[in-house]
């Protein structure tokens, strides 16, 4: 197969290709090259110029971008191409699959009409052949009942049926190249693997070449054949996929592999890449990562090292061939904080309880009507959350979008009555909190919220945003002054900031003054709300190893939410999963983790893709098929059977008490710390 | 090898000059020709209203019976009319009037809207549904219906209960557009979590959410002081509004239509000044709207968010 | 979708019965028509004033919710808005009157509108070139001339225009010549002459309002992912800013249409007045000055029931526009 590639001839050559938008570049100075069929995944964070240099070979980008360089399809030159020749080669040589699909479709029209739309240009076709071949095609990406599926609008659609239909658009027209820009980002895990899965089949079925870009290492991983690694607006490395991920050549690439959590290792602290991501508008110059380089040498900053190497594994680093030979751990070129031992060390059942929650349930009615609303239904957000958070401990709860995950914390956050069941805060019953009580208890717990952006008041002096927690519980003058700078410190920025205002601020600086801010009452348990899910993965290591040593000093215990296995993997002791409102399967990080009992928890372990290609080769895949039921209805019996791969097995006498009773969460032996909400766990 | 955990020491992303927004506000409304022009003549529009009285030893509502409607000369600038009254003295005295009602008709209104939009936004449920359905009711009609029919019960109060009555009738669109955006800060995070804090609803509406509508307080109080100039000349125009002896530019407009086409200084000096002063303030508030919209922040959010909501 | 619009009409329906009420009840308690009577020469009695009065349902001495509930009831039952303060039937003078303000505020708007709209999205597509910049420039001095002052304006021009050549070359006063014999034809295109005029001085504040906000709303969508992905299926910049761009950008239209009606009314109010039209506008005025209620509310109930008609219609519009609000 891979004498087949070296023979035939590139399909896409890109050279030296730079965008400037006005004077600030986005890309600069770019090669790749793409044989036909073969995967290359374009990998880096935000900034680094990966979906400007997808849309500078379609020419999509607007008007105010200037693109320079070379983009050639099969030896014929595509920049410079007036806009008609351009829209005969867009959508049938090169076709697009883009980030977001909720926006990408246009929502006024029906996704069957704009699916025979991208037909009838390139093809023709009449509008009952063309109708045809899109349920056709949307039945080759798995949507159910396509002939329906063809009438409906965007909005009807689930994401990750959107971004089927998507790649069903895309290969209408038998595509040699497709392009696909972040495609599975905004989706939840499971339902990422089955787009993943979809991509691969697409390719399969028309044999195209695919650019896959993307930020996270584990899609790329299991992916690409070859990977272009980016910074800066350059590729800074490029290799096969194994050789690239075994030997990396370049200190940015060999910390990308370090500050990824990964999900078949435990804890210890992550690799952070110090600094951020390069701002493009004011680079210095020589090579644009040296600020942030462990191997930073006098010469980095003086020229720009060019992208070279030898049998195809190419890197822009000066010290890539000393690179190539030691081949050192991320650990031994990156400086690694320690973490001190945790300030809590007395055994788990003597430690004082944090948070209990039992049997919590929460409803939202659904309304109808503009003056006198009236309740046509209910949606069961929560129902059935089991929560237990011990002192010093960290209790990680995973769910994909819908589980409940939010709405719970809500429910905890509100120290009200629940609907129905306790929550128990430091042994205080919430139900019978007076408001002067709850009031007094807000201070015991905290919350950070997953977008930095959202999180801080953008009129407000940080100092004012750390301070309010402190002034909500009437903290005397002198505190508060006392307080602020001495929080800024602790998690790592400088006092003197105070006065700053959150847009001067990277997104992970905001994050640890979100973090400071939940500090500033010296809560008992920190509620953490996706808290690094919005941050590159480079900084994302630096604010989790913050939140392991501030524990680790201060005895916190944290609620950690994320829908990402991988950070709470490496970041809990226990870890609660849930399924449409309800806690499916719970214990110690280890037994869930090593032996997962639910179904549904071990379908989330195989979606997670892994940063090691031959792992992930090597991994079968538990896929869930569709997306969750809708909420509205209650099902009696398991909720998850309508995707379970255990139940699907079942005989029909066996059947009958997954569709009639509830499992109820038990567990797996008296005493062990791992229990499951399933009639027939895995041992 | 260990070391602290501290980004402290790396400069920040952006330019970290305190007061940025500031600046950056102030740049963008300097680099907006529209603002300046805009500025600069409603500046001397002020100046020339306020001012002018002092530079023009007429009075405006003493007649000088030697000249009945003589064209602008040396002695009468703008000319006289028909009973011999000064019109410039007259036209200063009216733009003043319409000035003052603008200003403040746009200030009370604003202050109205802001409230009621924001405790409609933030408290929801019935508070809501009340005050929505009292800004529908009150879009029910065109305002100048209400005014016309109010307003002869009102000649004894003079001009200030003309402006509560435009005031009254002003708030309901920008009511409606706070309450949206109020709305939608509330489920903002940085809402919730002084929600979480026990920060006190007020304090909250106080605190962050009236804050974070203010770029469109402003913009819409300035183009409200246009829109309030002219509803008062229309009503005025009508004697619905500003009676004699009070003058302002829209019994002024009214006085100078029949004669306009033979004796245009009676007509044109007053409508001149209309038009250039509500231009004016419609040029500052599409600069105000560019310089303050924060979606047009130099600084777009990158495309890959990596959000799984 | 019929669902929402029904649930919409319910509203409005409530609206409109709370909003009547109190037009009633203000124009009842705000005008004098007991006055109007008194300044009768010679000066009738206390009790003829009294009859006079309360065979119209306008005496103050009774609660001013049993003069609403008879004056209702006449209209529910018979379509009857009551008698002028002349004891002349308000139905027949409103029946005249409507159709002559409902032919200008009808073709005001929808030119408006569509020259608006045109406009608007043509202006955004040149984004900061001249044509961009004049559009933006003519659309920023009509908004700043109040109706009435842009009616004037085009009055005085058209009396220019007469004292110039001798002639009336563009009338400006009533909606036809009176007496005019010949066919259809001349009469048709008397009307549009006269039409002229009063249609321009509504539709050029239509025009500059709807383009300004047109503008923005298909600068939004120029930087939309949707537009992008109907390039990227191999559509040209233009078919793709026509077909996608343009059909989602005039879905806000249809609200702005709604809360503009507002001020095209009272914009049509001025003009009539000034153009000496006898529609609901001038009425209005006039049976303000003469202390006429029965008239009043008449107008009053016209406007609320044009106004909410344009915001159904608005609503039907985005609907119809819209898939995402039909539920």
């Amino acid at each position: 197969m891979i004498t087949d590639l070296i023979e035939s001839r590139d399909l896409l050559e890109v050279k030296e290709l730079a965008v400037d938008f006005g004077a600030a570049p986005a890309v600069r100075g770019v090669d790749l090259r793409l044989k036909r069929g073969e995967t290359l995944g374009i990998v880096g964070e935000s900034g680094s110029g990966k979906s400007v240099t997808a849309l500078a070979v379609l020419g999509l980008l607007p008007g105010s971008a200037s693109v320079r360089g070379s983009v050639r399809l099969e030896g014929r030159e595509l920049v410079g191409l007036p806009n008609r020749e351009l829209a005969k080669i867009r959508g049938n040589k090169i076709a697009m699959v883009f980030q977001d699909p909720l926006s990408a479709f246009t929502p006024v029209y029906r996704i069957g009409d704009q699916i025979v739309e991208a037909l009838r240009i390139h093809q023709s076709l009449d509008r009952a052949a063309a109708r045809k071949r899109a349920a056709e095609l949307l039945d080759l990406v798995g949507i159910p009942e396509p002939e329906r599926a063809l009438d409906n609008f965007p909005h009807e659609f689930s994401g990750g049926m959107r971004q089927r239909a998507m790649i069903a658009m895309a290969i209408a027209n038998d595509p040699d190249i497709l392009l696909a820009d972040e495609p599975t980002t905004a989706l939840d895990v499971t339902i990422q693997a089955q787009v993943l899965d979809v991509l691969r089949k697409a390719q399969r079925e028309t044999g195209a070449a695919l650019v896959l870009v993307s930020h996270d290492l584990g899609v790329i991983a299991g992916m690409a054949d070859r990977v272009a690694v980016m910074y800066a607006g350059r590729v800074v490395e490029t290799a096969g996929v194994d050789e690239l991920f075994a030997r990396p050549r370049h200190p940015y690439t060999l910390g990308l592999i370090g500050a990824v959590p990964r999900l078949d290792t435990g804890g210890g602290p992550l690799v952070p890449i110090p600094g951020n991501p390069a701002a493009l508008g004011d680079l210095p110059p020589g090579c644009p990562f040296a600020a942030r380089c462990p191997l930073v040498q006098d010469r980095c900053r003086t020229a720009e090292p060019p992208l070279a190497g030898t049998d195809g594994h190419l890197a822009a680093c000066v010290r890539a061939d000393e690179l190539a030979e030691r081949r050192p751990a991320p650990s031994e070129v990156y400086p690694v904080p320690t973490v001190p031992p945790p300030a809590v060390s007395v055994p788990r059942e003597e430690r004082e309880q944090v948070l209990r929650v039992t049997g919590l349930t929460k409803t939202f009615p659904v309304l109808k009507g503009t003056v006198f609303k009236r309740r046509v239904g209910d949606v069961y957000a929560v129902d059935g959350v089991e929560l237990d958070i011990r002192h010093g401990e960290t209790l990680g709860l995973v769910g994909e979008s819908g589980s409940g995950k939010s709405t719970t914390l809500f429910e905890l956050l509100r120290l009200g009555r629940p609907e129905s069941g306790r929550i128990e805060l430091l042994g205080q019953d919430t139900a019978g909190l007076d408001r002067a009580g709850a009031h007094k208890l807000r201070a015991d717990i905290q919350i950070v919220f997953q977008d930095p952006m959202a999180s801080l008041d953008p009129r407000l002096p940080i100092g004012d945003v750390i301070a309010e927690p402190l002034l909500a519980q009437h903290a005397p003058r002198e505190l508060i002054a006392r307080r602020v700078p001495e929080l800024l410190r602790q998690v790592g920025l400088e006092p003197a900031h105070a006065e700053r205002y959150p847009h001067q601020f990277s997104g992970g600086q905001r994050q640890r003054i979100s973090i400071a801010r939940a500090l500033a009452v010296q809560p008992r348990l920190l509620v953490l709300d996706e808290p690094v899910s919005a941050l590159d993965v480079s900084v994302q290591a630096g604010v989790l190893n913050l939140l392991q040593q501030l524990k680790a000093e201060l005895g916190l215990a944290y609620l950690f939410v994320s829908h990402d296995l991988s950070v709470i993997r490496h970041l809990s002791d226990r870890v609660s999963v849930m399924y449409l409102g309800r806690t499916v399967e719970s214990g110690s990080v280890e037994a869930v983790f090593e032996q997962p009992r639910h179904p549904y928890t071990r379908a989330l372990l195989s979606a997670v893709p892994l940063p090691d290609p031959p792992a992930e080769r090597a991994r079968t895949r538990v896929l869930l098929a569709g997306d969750p039921p809708s909420p509205t209805e209650r099902q009696t019996g398991c909720r998850f059977r309508t995707r379970c791969q255990v139940y699907a097995a079942l005989d029909a006498d066996r059947r009958g008490r997954c569709e009639q009773q509830a499992p109820p969460l038990a567990q797996a032996a008296p005493g062990r710390d791992h229990a499951a909400a399933c009639h027939y766990p895995e041992a | 090898m260990t070391t602290l955990i501290t980004e402290a020491t790396l400069p920040a992303a952006e330019a970290p000059a305190p007061g940025g927004r500031l600046r950056l506000v102030l740049s963008r409304l300097t680099a907006a020709k529209g603002v300046l022009v805009g500025g600069t003549i409603v500046l001397l529009l002020f100046l020339l209203a306020f001012g002018g009285p002092f530079i023009t030893h007429w009075d405006y509502a003493t007649p000088d019976y030697s000249a009945l409607r003589q064209p602008p000369s040396g002695t009468h600038w703008f000319g006289t009319n028909g009973l011999g009254q000064d019109v410039f003295a007259q036209t200063v005295r009216g733009l003043q009037k319409s000035l003052i009602i603008g200003l403040l008709v746009a200030l009370f209104s604003t202050v109205v809207a802001s409230l009621v939009g924001a405790c409609a936004g933030y408290f929801g449920g019935w508070i809501d549904r009340g005050l929505t359905f009292l800004v529908d009711l009150l879009l029910v009609f065109p305002s100048f219906l209400i005014i016309t029919i109010i307003s002869p019960k009102l000649k004894g109060a003079g001009w200030i209960a003309f402006v509560v009555l435009l005031a009254a009738f002003n708030w309901m669109i920008t009511a409606r557009v706070i309450r949206s955006m109020t709305r939608s800060l509330r489920e903002r995070e940085f809402v919730r979590a002084a929600q979480f804090m026990g920060v006190h609803p007020l304090r909250i509406i106080v605190r962050h959410i009236l804050p974070n509508v203010a770029s469109f307080l402003i913009t819409d109080a300035t183009v409200a002081v246009g829109g309030a100039v002219m509803s008062e000349t229309a009503l005025s125009y009508f004697g619905f509004g500003v009676r004699a002896p009070d003058v302002s530019l829209g019994t002024l407009l009214a006085a100078g239509t029949d004669q306009a086409p033979v004796f245009p200084w009676l007509f044109y000096f007053a409508a001149g000044l209309l038009v250039l002063f509500v231009l004016a303030i419609n040029l500052i508030g599409d600069g105000l709207r560019d310089a303050l919209d924060p979606t047009t922040e130099a600084a777009r959010p990158a495309r890959t968010s990596r959000s799984s909501k | 979708m019929i669902r929402y619009l029904a649930k919409r009409f319910g509203y409005y329906a409530a609206l409109l019965l709370v909003a009547v009420f109190l037009a009633y009840a203000l124009s009842a308690s705000a005008l004098g028509p007991r006055s109007y009577f008194e300044a009768k020469q010679p000066r009738p009695s206390a009790a003829s004033v009294d009859r006079q009065l309360t065979a119209l349902n306008l005496n103050d001495h009774t609660p001013v919710v049993e003069r609403f509930g008879t004056w209702a009831k006449d209209l529910v039952l018979h379509g009857d808005l009551g008698r002028t303060i002349h004891d002349t039937s308000v139905n027949d003078d409103f029946g005249r009157r409507v159709w002559v303000s409902l032919r200008l505020l009808l073709i005001g708007s929808v030119l408006g509108m569509v020259l608006g709209v045109a406009g608007g999205a043509w202006s955004a597509v040149r984004q900061y070139k001249i044509s961009d910049r004049a559009l933006t420039l003519f659309s920023f001095v009509l908004l700043s001339t109040p109706v009435f002052l842009l009616a004037l304006l085009l009055k005085n021009g058209a009396i220019a225009a007469k004292d110039a050549t001798g002639q009336e070359v563009i009338p400006f006063t009533g909606y036809e010549t009176p007496g005019l014999a010949g066919g259809i034809g001349a009469h048709l295109a008397d009307w549009s002459l006269h039409l002229l005029l009063p249609t321009l001085s509504l539709a050029l504040g239509g025009l500059a309002l709807y383009s300004r906000y047109q503008r923005g709303t298909m600068l939004d969508v120029l930087g939309s992912d949707y537009l992008r992905t109907a390039e990227a299926k191999g559509l040209t910049r233009n078919q793709a800013l026509i077909k996608h761009g343009l059909r989602t950008a005039i879905i806000p239209m249809s609200t702005m249409f709604a809360y503009s009606f507002l001020g095209i009314f009272t914009g049509a109010a001025f003009t009539e007045t000034i153009f000496g039209w006898h529609g609901m506008g001038e009425w209005f005025i006039q049976a303000i000055n003469e202390q006429d209620v029965n008239s009043v509310v008449a107008v009053n109930l016209f406007a609320a029931v044009v106004v909410l008609a344009s915001g159904f219609l608005a609503d039907v519009l985005t609907a119809a526009l819209d898939p995402r609000v039909r539920t």
